[in-house]
């Protein structure tokens, strides 16, 4: 592997992305020393999100592996066409002869192949079987691996840097952990939301802006909600009210008329829910009507 | 330091490696956190001066991160991880920053620097016998005292001199949130976000999502494609011999179980605990099916609670019901009197024929894969003698119903 010669990459947020001061700090030690570095944190923080705001700032291709539950590790690093081969050779293609051309690269390929450091996002690696981190811990290490059918061997030509995002469905081995680096991105404070706000929509009325976050912590912090609301959703919200031109008052909720806030669908996301929120607002206003 | 430091992780059962260690230590060696890098102009850190000089804590609070994102792969010991920081670490910042700035690390290899007390603190330190001693008499402590307390020599508080509290004279003191008196407001380390993630508190509203995935995984057993070897020789053959692959998918293995609980009295919280718990997971289950007790299985059992003696199910119908590839898991405290056990009319209830632990044999060897979810504490366990009974029923088979017990237990029934 050929590091020498590759600027040191830093990272330290961007203009669409706030990242907190100890998120930098993971990020950067995770490319200073080579390491992946495995997220985690509640749904809609921004995890994936995370990886290729890196890419663009550090201006390095970036390559998306999914992960489902169906996925094995092999499709990462190549798979080898069997089926096509055999038909080929049905039909008589003159392509049969060489294996090679049945190899398909995977993602993890791709991404060692790049000219430049690339960013490789091992995303949601959870939903996998429970072997399959397992099964990458020698390409992971050592950022190389063989490809059997060909007998070649397959070296980074530069240590990607490694995301790898987890929901917490299965528990990842130790011995995975073992590699990687490890953070955990909290759900963001009033401060640090505006923050990320100001980001996605600058020029927010201040008022509507402190209105709808007022409303979005109040609702997060209602007992019992099945799925509390998260960033991306509270982004996707304000996105709406802009568009609708919802003024400020409307979002108020201390006043008598109080309703459920306009276009709740893009905060709540099951009936439950909806149903214990309108039950909570009845009680309010019940309990300030003067007798 | 940094070697003591990372012993306490390990003691306190946060599970870190030699090679995060040295993975940390490079990372140092690098300047990963050093204000002199800073000073070059390559880190500009969000809410940081990036000229140079890093106000004083700021240099701890980033060591703090690194080494986090570094030793502690799970955000369920982020907790135990910050407890051990703050001990090792509180009331040391200075001299540790000092040795930061310094960059030779080869100092803290050796054990030069206990935090900064004086050899007759030191000495003081084995008093209560060290690290593992001291953690494990605070943990008693803590169980013992259960309301607020101040001043005094023994109690877990603040201002006395007992070795566990806050702002207390004890040079081993372990420090409980709060804050110390000349220093800045809490550090990060203090607030204890992450106390709630910790699987070895019991089951509660919080972390039931976590044990529903855990069930979860222990529901769902292989859903791959596999190659249909017949399907694919008889649509070639149909074919006139062009190939033609056929997949079919991996039999779903759904797991049948059969759910007993121990219900009225203490039980009745915990239960509804569980039941949230598995009705959740009842998806994923191809059969599940509930039954209630109280106290210890005898001859029958019900499933309406409010019809508990109009509607009962004899167990020997039970038995007869459902087949052996059932799995029998049985949530109860089992603290009762032993009579209720092993004697002929010790129920309760009603009068029983037979001891309750005839019937747990044969419920037992009707369904071999079992589990007992048991909501008491595993250090009382010992000392209540109808637990120990039980468990010798149950062949030592009893998990706590905690995240930790509950993966103990399916793993136990696969």
């Amino acid at each position: 592997m050929d590091d020498e010669g590759v600027r040191p990459l830093r990272f330290s947020g961007s203009d669409s992305y706030v990242a907190p001061p100890e998120l930098a700090l993971a990020v950067n030690a995770a490319i200073t020393l080579g390491r992946p570095l495995l997220v985690k944190g509640e749904p809609g923080t921004g995890k994936t999100q995370l990886a290729l705001e890196v890419a663009r700032a550090l201006d390095a291709p970036l390559f998306e592996w999914h992960i489902k539950s169906t996925s094995k590790s092999q499709q990462g690093l190549y798979e080898y066409d069997a089926v096509s081969r055999l038909r080929d050779s049905q039909l008589g293609d003159g392509r049969v002869g060489d294996i090679a051309n049945y190899i398909v690269p995977g993602m993890l390929w791709r991404a060692f192949e790049s000219e430049q450091r690339a960013v490789l996002l091992i995303d949601e690696i959870d939903k996998a079987d429970i072997e399959f981190p397992n099964d990458l811990l020698r390409e992971l290490d050592r950022m190389e691996f063989y490809v059997y059918e060909t007998r070649q061997l397959v070296r980074a030509r530069h240590r990607p840097v490694m995301f790898i995002t987890s929901n917490n469905e299965k528990e990842l081995p130790d011995a995975f952990l073992r590699r990687c680096f490890f953070h955990y991105i909290r759900f963001p404070d009033a401060e640090t939301m505006e923050r990320i706000i100001a980001v996605h929509h600058p020029g927010l009325k201040k008022a509507l802006l402190a209105e709808a976050l007022a409303a979005f912590f109040r609702i997060r912090e209602m007992p019992g909600l099945r799925k509390k609301p998260s960033t991306s959703e509270l982004l996707d919200w304000i996105k709406l009210l802009v568009a609708e031109d919802i003024p400020p008052e409307a979002l108020r909720s201390d006043d008598a008329k109080a309703t459920i806030p306009p276009l709740y669908g893009a905060l709540l996301k099951n009936e439950q829910d909806v149903h214990l929120f309108e039950q909570l607002l009845f009680m309010n206003r019940r309990a300030g009507r003067p007798s | 330091m940094l070697i003591r430091f990372f012993l306490m992780l390990r003691v306190a059962g946060v599970p870190v490696s030699v090679t995060e260690f040295l993975a940390l230590l490079e990372a140092l060696a690098k300047g990963l956190i050093s204000p002199i890098e800073a000073a070059t102009g390559t880190v500009t850190f969000a809410g940081s001066d990036a000229k140079g000089t890093v106000p004083s804590g700021e240099l701890t609070e980033r060591f703090y991160w690194l080494a986090r994102s570094i030793l502690v792969k799970d955000e369920r010991h982020f907790d135990r991880f910050d407890r051990v920081f703050a001990a090792h670490f509180n009331g040391a910042e200075t001299a540790f920053e000092a040795l930061l700035a310094s960059e030779v690390p080869a100092d803290w290899l050796r054990n030069s620097l206990v935090l900064n007390l004086t050899a007759e603190e030191q000495a003081r330190i084995q008093s209560l016998g060290g690290w593992e001693a001291l953690m494990e008499t605070l943990r008693q402590r803590l169980e013992e005292q259960e309301s607020r307390h101040e001043g005094g020599n023994k109690w877990i508080g603040t201002g006395g001199t007992s070795p566990f509290g806050n702002a207390g004279y004890n040079p081993e003191g372990v420090r409980i949130g709060g804050t110390g008196g000349n220093r800045r407001a809490v550090k990060v380390w203090e607030r204890r976000e992450f106390a709630n993630l910790d699987e070895a508190a019991g089951l509660g509203r919080r972390n039931v999502k976590l044990a529903l995935r855990r069930l979860r995984r222990f529901a769902r057993q292989g859903a791959a494609d596999t190659l249909d070897l017949e399907g694919t020789i008889d649509s070639t053959a149909r074919r006139a011999g062009l190939l033609d692959i056929r997949m079919v998918p991996e039999r779903h293995n759904a797991v049948k179980l059969l759910l007993f609980l121990d219900i009225g009295g203490s039980m009745d919280e915990h239960v509804r605990t569980c039941e949230e718990l598995f009705a959740a997971a009842r998806s994923e289950f191809k059969h599940l099916e509930h039954y209630y007790f109280h106290n210890f299985v005898y001859e029958s059992v019900w499933k309406d609670n409010r019809r508990r003696n109009a509607e009962r199910t004899p167990l020997p119908q039970l038995m007869r019901t459902y087949g052996r590839d059932y799995r029998l898991v049985i949530v109860g405290d089992a603290t009762m009197s032993p009579y209720e056990i092993l004697q002929p009319g010790g129920s309760i209830e009603h009068w029983n024929e037979e001891p309750g632990a005839a019937w747990m044999k044969r419920l037992l060897a009707t369904f071999p894969r079992h589990a007992w979810l048991n909501p008491e504490p595993p250090d009382r366990w010992e000392l209540t003698p109808s637990i120990r009974i039980t468990r010798e029923l149950v062949e030592d088979r009893m998990f706590p119903l905690t995240l930790v017990g509950l993966d103990q237990a399916m793993r136990s029934l696969q």
